[in-house]
Formats: structure tokens, sequence, C-alpha cells
């Protein structure tokens, strides 16, 4: 097993929302390269604590890339350096001894920041409760096989499904936008045959919603590359496409 | 001393043949009619699985709902991270299953120490499950012809489990979510994230709300309702390390357990056997390796423990596949706590591999062999992917190492037939009650029994208990019993604060972890139990008088957080290990090595164990009261489990 020497943290401290924010440095003289790398916040954190001073706060929970708690811009990078990988699953074996390894927090106009390294995304929620459901009462749903899905098709909503809402695409993003979580949402459900019915309704009521927090889309692509589920842009061309069609239907509607 | 009501186990099954149960429950139980469902006010405390689809369901019904999660929001409860898939008895695949087999694969699973009638009306309303989830767009894998794919897990011997890729749990909990997110958007459900429910509070014998603190103010407030549910998880976290996310904790279900709700099994504990070994002591968490792994991977040792030769130099002859040796019709498909059990012996013989001798290969290379790398990858390639980015090795070239560890708790709350505690008006649903399945968890069957709990169970039984109380006036937050138990908590908080100890939390969390891994974990004996229940006392002592929380508490305080969910973890701990002594017979997860055939197998004992134990709390961690629930069989007859 080996292990790494002389790491230096430059990690970003912040008390509070409207504090003024700094780097500190810490030093970590070593660490086996098997420890990922919030364990070696973990262990920074307890040595802090026992020298009596306040831990880094930062947001982790599952650490196997599926909640989407956890948030650090790496190196500048949301995410890190791992592809297709989320913070927690960001292992010491990627860096090298005498490493800095710089850690910020997400910073984008639609996550107000919490504290030091966390930041407040409930944002995603009101999205998502704008629209992002299909309607179907407990205990009202027919035979589950008694619509077929296409395989494709059920896998082409998989694929969107598979967004953790962790925000690294607002955090990657130049503008703060929110279009590939949004659209991801989006996705999942208007791809099957059982979000048909509400489609126009909840593209309509999310992508406003979205807009309301978020900056605008302007096609950088940062998105894609940081997702940490390798979510495809795609999902955003449908969603646009899928606006349209509502505005210009309910606009129809309106003239009649 | 307790100034709790006194307790007595009902478990109201109702009347009639078991598969009748649950219709008369229905057809008999009383009903809150629609406009009078406002008047009510139902907390739910957790927004995983069985919280989030209770929210959900009764926000619909027109209950006033408020969710309480310690989350920043509900899609990051544990419930996420369940990889495998959901059973049901939908027979789907016309390979013999039915309601009935569902049912009786679950108690023998469970090594005849559940309910039977909640076991039966689990695998009833199975099937409802997979078609809500369906209608509410969860995309479940599905076969080229468009219908639901299934898949036999965890040895079952039909396929009977629906997944979504290896991210069912998320799938399931998206679902769940975006269901109570709607109730939230249309004002039913009033949300309260990062909010840590940390007392309930009892007026007048039934229980009248709850207290939480604000994890971003660190301020304490009141919240009354007629009835509280606690949705809140399991305790796989009292081991330390396990496979349960890093904020799992019992402090919900411990301080119910402090007002008067009796805690049952506590010792029933599922160590999953494929997860990721330890690689240090610093590590913080372990990491599950989906069971399915088990249908393609052969799981051995080297013979001999001195062994020094890599994986691929050791010839067959010198290879032990223990599990294909000792339980030849199970094979590497073995029950979980038998597998376990099995890998200990090995790793405890000298035969563990890896660098610290921790683990047991499981081994794809005649898997490869047989259907090409290609149908391998297909199959696991994301799982492949995770191991080698954890270890670094790549599992398609040499075997995995593979370990047991903490991953399920089959023990929580007592909860009778409508999953009321013994407190009137506290419900407890999914991992965090003790319902279904007994002393052992089959694969796949606990996002079931989270949804179950949820959509199609609590929402029935709620209102048998609410509709006595239709414009009876509640104590509001203003009650001094809210009062005095506020400002109790607000005392034990700033009590963390100023211990102004040494070692912070994590320490202590991982040395009680390290006591109840080593005597209640896989193997269990007297003398280990009782060593534990002196050792776990002093290093509480020691938490109290040597405990150091750094930062304010006035703003996010991560320190104090763990502190306060350490302490309830030792009085649990504890109670863990009484649990364990008085249970004197080996059954699923507890296995009591002075209970074991000659051939190492557990040893039931059904005259003196076929009971459900509820511990009462007195007033004193170290003197708990024992209650038993006797478990009376119709249905089923008692069999030992075999799987050689
Ligand atoms: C790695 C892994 C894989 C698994 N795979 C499978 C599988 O394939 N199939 C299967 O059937 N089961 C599986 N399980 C088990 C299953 O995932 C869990 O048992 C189940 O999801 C628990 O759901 P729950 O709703 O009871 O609790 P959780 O999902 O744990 O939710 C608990 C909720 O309670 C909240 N909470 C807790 N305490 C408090 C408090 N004091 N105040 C406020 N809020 C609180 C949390 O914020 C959270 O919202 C797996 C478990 C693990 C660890
Ligand atoms: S901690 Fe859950 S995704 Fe990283």
């Amino acid at each position: 097993m080996s292990v790494l020497t002389n790491i230096t943290l430059k990690v970003w401290r912040q008390d509070g929302p409207d504090g003024q924010g700094r780097f500190e440095s810490h030093q970590v003289p070593e660490i086996s390269e098997e420890a990922s790398l919030l364990e070696m916040l973990d262990i920074v954190n307890e040595r802090l604590v026992e020298e009596g001073r306040e831990a880094i706060v930062f947001d982790h929970d599952c650490r196997e890339g599926i909640c989407g708690t956890c948030s650090l811009m790496i190196d500048g990078q949301a995410h890190g350096p791992t592809k297709g990988a989320a913070t927690c699953q960001v292992h010491m074996r990627v860096f090298s001894s005498g490493d800095e390894i710089v850690l910020e927090p997400w910073r984008a106009d639609g996550f107000p920041l919490v504290k030091d390294l966390m930041v407040d995304r409930s944002a995603f929620d009101r999205i998502v409760e704008a629209g992002g459901f299909i309607t179907s009462p407990t205990g009202g749903a027919p035979d589950a096989n008694l619509i077929p899905i296409p395989k494709p098709v059920s896998d082409a909503s998989m694929d969107a499904a598979a967004c953790i809402g962790c925000g690294a695409c607002v955090a990657a993003c130049p503008n703060g936008a929110a279009s590939l979580f949004t659209s991801a949402k989006l996705a999942h459900l208007n791809l099957l045959p059982q979000g048909q019915s509400e489609r126009e309704k909840r593209t309509e009521a999310m992508v406003e919603m979205m807009d309301d927090h978020f900056g605008s889309c302007t096609n950088h692509g940062e998105c894609e590359s940081a997702c940490p589920k390798e979510i495809s842009i795609d999902n955003i061309a449908l969603m646009n496409s899928d606006y349209l069609t509502s505005k210009f239907k309910n606009r129809k509607k309106l003239a009649r | 001393m307790s100034t709790n009501a006194p307790i007595t186990l009902d478990s109201k099954i109702p009347e009639g043949p078991l598969a009748d149960k649950w219709q008369n429950f229905i057809a008999n139980e009383k009903l809150v009619n629609p406009a009078n469902k406002r008047k009510f006010k139902v907390i739910i405390v957790g927004t995983g699985l069985a919280g989030a689809s209770a929210a959900a369901t009764l926000g619909e019904l027109g209950y006033q709902v408020e969710a309480f999660t310690f989350h920043d929001s509900p899609r990051r409860a544990h419930s996420i991270a369940a990889q495998g898939g959901i059973n049901a008895a939908k027979n789907y695949q016309g390979d013999g299953d039915s309601i009935h087999r569902l049912f009786y694969d679950t108690i023998k699973g469970g090594d005849f120490r559940s309910r039977e009638a909640n076991v039966h009306r689990l695998a009833e309303v199975s099937v409802d499950i997979i078609d809500q989830m369906v209608a509410q767009g969860v995309p479940f894998a599905r076969e080229y012809g468009g219908l639901l794919d299934n898949r036999s897990f965890g040895g079952a011997q039909v396929s009977r489990t629906f997944y979504a890729r290896g991210q069912t749990g998320q799938q399931l909990l998206l679902g769940a979510y975006q269901q109570m997110a709607r109730q939230i958007g249309l004002g039913n459900v009033k949300l309260w994230n990062r909010m840590e429910m940390v007392d309930v509070v009892n007026i007048d014998g039934r229980c009248a709300g709850i207290v939480c603190r604000d994890l971003m103010t660190g301020e304490f407030s009141s919240h009354a309702a007629h009835a509280v549910v606690l949705a809140t998880g399991g305790y796989g976290n009292a081991f330390f390390l396990s496979t349960n996310a890093m904020a799992c904790n019992v402090t919900a279900a411990w301080r119910a357990h402090r007002r008067g709700a009796a805690f049952a099994n506590p010792c029933y504990t599922q160590i999953h056997p494929t997860c990721i070994p330890q690689a240090d002591d610093f590590q913080s968490k372990l990491t599950l390796m989906s069971e399915s792994l088990r249908n393609d991977g052969r799981i051995w040792v080297p013979t001999n423990p001195d062994e020094s030769r890599s994986a691929a130099d050791i010839p067959d002859d010198d290879r032990d596949y223990y599990l294909e040796r000792i339980y030849p019709s199970f094979g590497n498909l073995a029950p979980r706590d038998v597998s376990s059990r099995a890998a200990k012996r090995m790793v405890d013989n000298g035969q563990g591999v890896g660098p610290l001798k921790n683990g047991v290969y499981l081994d794809f290379a005649d898997a490869i062999d047989r259907l090409g790398e290609q149908t391998i990858r297909e199959r696991y390639g994301n799982l492949f992917d995770m191991y080698e980015r954890i270890t670094g090795e790549n599992p398609y070239n040499e075997p995995m190492r593979i370990y047991p560890a903490s991953h399920y708790t089959m023990g929580g709350i007592w909860v009778d037939y409508e999953l009321m505690t013994t407190v009137p008006g506290l419900y407890a649903a999914g991992e965090a009650n003790f319902s279904d399945h007994g002393a052992n968890r089959l694969g796949a069957s606990a996002l079931m029994q989270g949804l179950s709990d949820g959509y199609f169970v609590l929402p029935y039984t709620i209102s048998n208990y609410l509709a006595q109380w239709l414009n009876k006036p509640i104590p509001d937050e203003t009650h001094d019993e809210f009062l005095k138990i506020e400002s109790e908590n607000r005392d034990r908080f700033k009590q963390y604060m100023s211990i102004g100890g040494t070692r912070g939390p994590d320490y202590f969390h991982r040395e009680l972890g390290r006591i109840i891994w080593d005597y209640c974990g896989m193997d269990r004996n007297e003398a280990g139990l009782d060593k534990a229940l002196s050792e776990i006392p002093a290093l509480h002592a020691e938490f109290k008088k040597d405990l150091k929380v750094t930062g304010g508490d006035t703003s996010i305080n991560q320190t104090l957080e763990k502190a306060g969910r350490v302490d309830d973890f030792f009085e649990l701990g504890l109670l863990m290990c009484k649990d364990a002594l008085v249970r004197e017979e080996s059954c699923g997860g507890h296995f009591r090595s002075e209970h074991q055939t000659d051939d190492g197998e557990a040893l039931r004992n059904d005259d003196d164990f076929a009971h459900v134990t509820a511990w009462e709390w007195s007033g004193d961690a170290e003197a708990p009261i024992e209650h038993r629930e006797p478990l009376n069989y119709e249905e089923v007859e008692f069999q030992t489990r075999s799987y050689k």
C-alpha cells in the first residue's frame, strides 16, 4: 500500500452567506493512496477539532456517488479530475506526493453559500415541485405490464433519470444555468408513455421555475463534461423543443 | 426513573384466516371523511422511501402533513443507495411465484422470527407497489418486447425482483420524492429540510408532537400534531463502519424509545457478505458490491494460510471454494447470514486475502471464460468500474476481494399490526421499525417494505386512530410539556459544547463501533457480550468527560450534530448487546457460538425463543425492562433452514 506525502490543502473558509471568504492552508504529511479525498478531509477535521479549531463544513452522505450530496470544486473542476465520478469517489491515488489541492464550494447565484464548502441547492427542489412528477394518486394505478414500453425508450428515460441532483452542471456553467439538471428531469418523464398527458404543462412549469432561479444557457457544454453521471447535453435540445411546442400550443389556445 | 406509562404489547392482529386479515382490517377500520381529513395534522419524520411515500399519500388524501428531514433535500435519503432491486409477487415470469410463496420465503428467510400477519400483508401489497411505481414513471428494466424484466436475487428460486440498472433505490426514491414534491407544490405537505428531530413529546398518554433542532441556525422548536410517523431508517452505523450513508443514525428512534416506545430485537442486524474490505484504520465508510455479483462470481480462499502467490497463480487444487463445498445446493448463492459467517471463519482461520488478509476472493475468471468479457461487462460493468475506482485493481484481470459489513438492521421500534408504537399516536415505518424481516432480511425486500408501509399501510391504519380525535383540541406548542422538553434538549446540546475534553465525536464513534463489531457482530458469545456490556458504559463515561466539540451553536456545526448522534449510539449499543445476551439461541443474523450444530450451523430454539423481545426504557440504559411478544404461527410450520 503506498502512501502520499506532503499534500497541501487550500480550503475555502467562509463563516456564512455574508461573511468574507478566504483560503486556509492545511498540511497533510501522510495519507494512504487508498483513502478517498473526503476521508482525508475527515482526518483533517478530526485533527482540527482536537486542536480546538472549527471543522471544515462540507456536504456529503452516501460516499458512493449516488445521493448527490457531495459538492466540491477540486482544483477548479466540479467533482475533480476523475471522469464520471462525484467528489466522494475521488481517491487519493489520482494525486501525487507534494501536490497542492484547492477545494472550493460550488459557486453560482442559484446556490447561495451556507458555510465553508457547503451551499444551498434547494432551488432544485423548487423546480421539481413545479412539475417534475406524473400525477398518479396512490392506489389507482393499472397493472404495471398494461403499457409495454419499448426497451430503447425506457433505457433513454433511465439515462436521464440517473441524474443525482448534485448541481455540478450549474457549478461548471459560466452562466450558472441549470439546463442540464432540468432537462434531465424532464427527459426522464417526457420520454415515457405515462408522462405524455402532462408533458407540456410540466415542461413550461419547470423551465419557468428554472429561469426564476438560475442563469440562462448559452450552450457552453461545460455541464456535460462535469456531470458525474455523464448525462447527455442532448436532453437540453429536447427540453428546448418541448418548451417551444408547449408555448406555441398555449398561444394558439389563447388566440382562440 | 422513567416517567413513561407502563408498556403492554398488543399486536392488534385482525380476526380471520391469514389471507383475509388485511381485507378484514380495511373493511372494519374507522375512517375519517374527506372533508374532515384537513382537520388533522400528521408529522412525518424522515423522507426516505417510507417517509416520502407516506407524506405523498397522506397529503393527497387531504391531511395536513409536515415532513421533516435532516438532509438538504428529500432526494438524499439513504434509500437512494439501494442497488439491487425490489421484490414483488407479480409472477410475470410464470415461474411459480405467488403471494403465498413470497410470504413463505420471507418468513423462512427471517428464520421464523417475524409476525405472520404482517408478512402476509407485505406480500399482498407488493404487487400494488410495482403498479404504483410504474405509473409514476420509474424506469424499471424491460425486455425487448417492452414488458418488465425480472431477476432472481439473493438466492430466491423465482425471478421476482424488479430493478432499474444498479440504481433501483435511486429510481424508487425519486418516484416517491416526486409524488411528495407534487403535494408540496400543491400546499398539502410542508417540508422542513435540514431539521433534525431530537425528541418526542407525549401529553396525556399519547404522542403530541416533536422537538427539532434546525441544523442551519441551531434553534430548537416544537411541532404539535395529532399523530407522528417516524420513518427515520436503520441503525447500522452503530458499528461505525457500515455500508449505510454517513449520516444514518438512531437518534429519532432512540429518543422515541426513551419516551416510551419499546425497541424490538435490537440484536438482529444484517451483515452483508459482499462489501469491499477495509483498507486502513482511518476509513470512514464501507462500500457494498451488489449481491447480484454472486450469480456469476465464485468465492474462494487459498487452502494454505501462508499462501503468497497471486490469485491467478494459485492452481485449483490449492483453492477452497468453501461455499460450493459446504453448501453444494446453494453454493455461492447461500443466504447473506450464512455466507457472511463462512467468510469470517475463513479469515479468522488465516486464509484471508489482500494486503491486510481481511477478505475473500470473488472470482469472475470462470464466468469470463464461459460467457466472454463482453457479457460480464454488460451485466456488471458499472460495479466493476466502481470496484476499480475504490481499490485500484481491475476485476476483469484479478478477482475482487470482498468481506462482510454491517448493512441493514432488522430490529427497530416495536410496532403493532397498524404500525403504531407502544406510544398511542406515534408510528414507525420502513427500516426504523422491526416489523417484517424477523431475524434476517431477504435481498430486495427492504425497499418493498418501506414502500408498502408508506403507500399502502399507514394511509389506512392512521385513520383508525385519528377518527376518535375529530373536533377535539390537541395541545399546542405552548403547552408546558413542549417547553420543558425543548429546554431539556437545549441543555443537552449546550452540554456537548461545554465539556471541553480532548477528542471529537468521531473518535468515540470509531471506538464504540469496534466494540460492537467485535462482540456483537457476526459471532457472539456470552463472555464477549459481557465484556461489551462493561466496556460500552466505560467508553460512554469517557465520552461525557472527554468529548470536544468546537465551533458555535448558532450556525451549522457538523461536529455538534455528530456528538448528539454518537451519544445515542452508545445507549443503543448497550441494548444490542443486552438483547444478544438474553437471546440464547442462534437465528438469522444473530449467531451465538454456544448455540450451533456439530457442523457449525445456527441452532435455533423454538421452544424458548419464538418471540419478539421488546425492551422498555427504564430510565437507566444499563437496566432495560424486557417484554415478550409470542409469535404464534397459524399457517407455517417451523423448519430448520438448510442450504446444503
Ligand atoms: C448500500 C445499500 C444497498 C441496499 N440495497 C437494497 C436493495 O437492493 N434492495 C432492498 O430492498 N434494500 C436495499 N437496501 C436497504 C434499503 O435501502 C433501506 O433499508 C431502505 O431504503 C430504508 O428506507 P427508509 O425509508 O426506511 O429510510 P432512509 O431511506 O434511511 O430514510 C431515513 C430518512 O429519515 C431522515 N431522518 C433520520 N433521522 C432523522 C431525524 N432525527 N430528524 C429528521 N430526519 C431524520 C433522513 O433524513 C431520511 O430522510 C440497501 C441498503 C444499503 C445500505
Ligand atoms: S456523497 Fe453521495 S454522491 Fe457523493
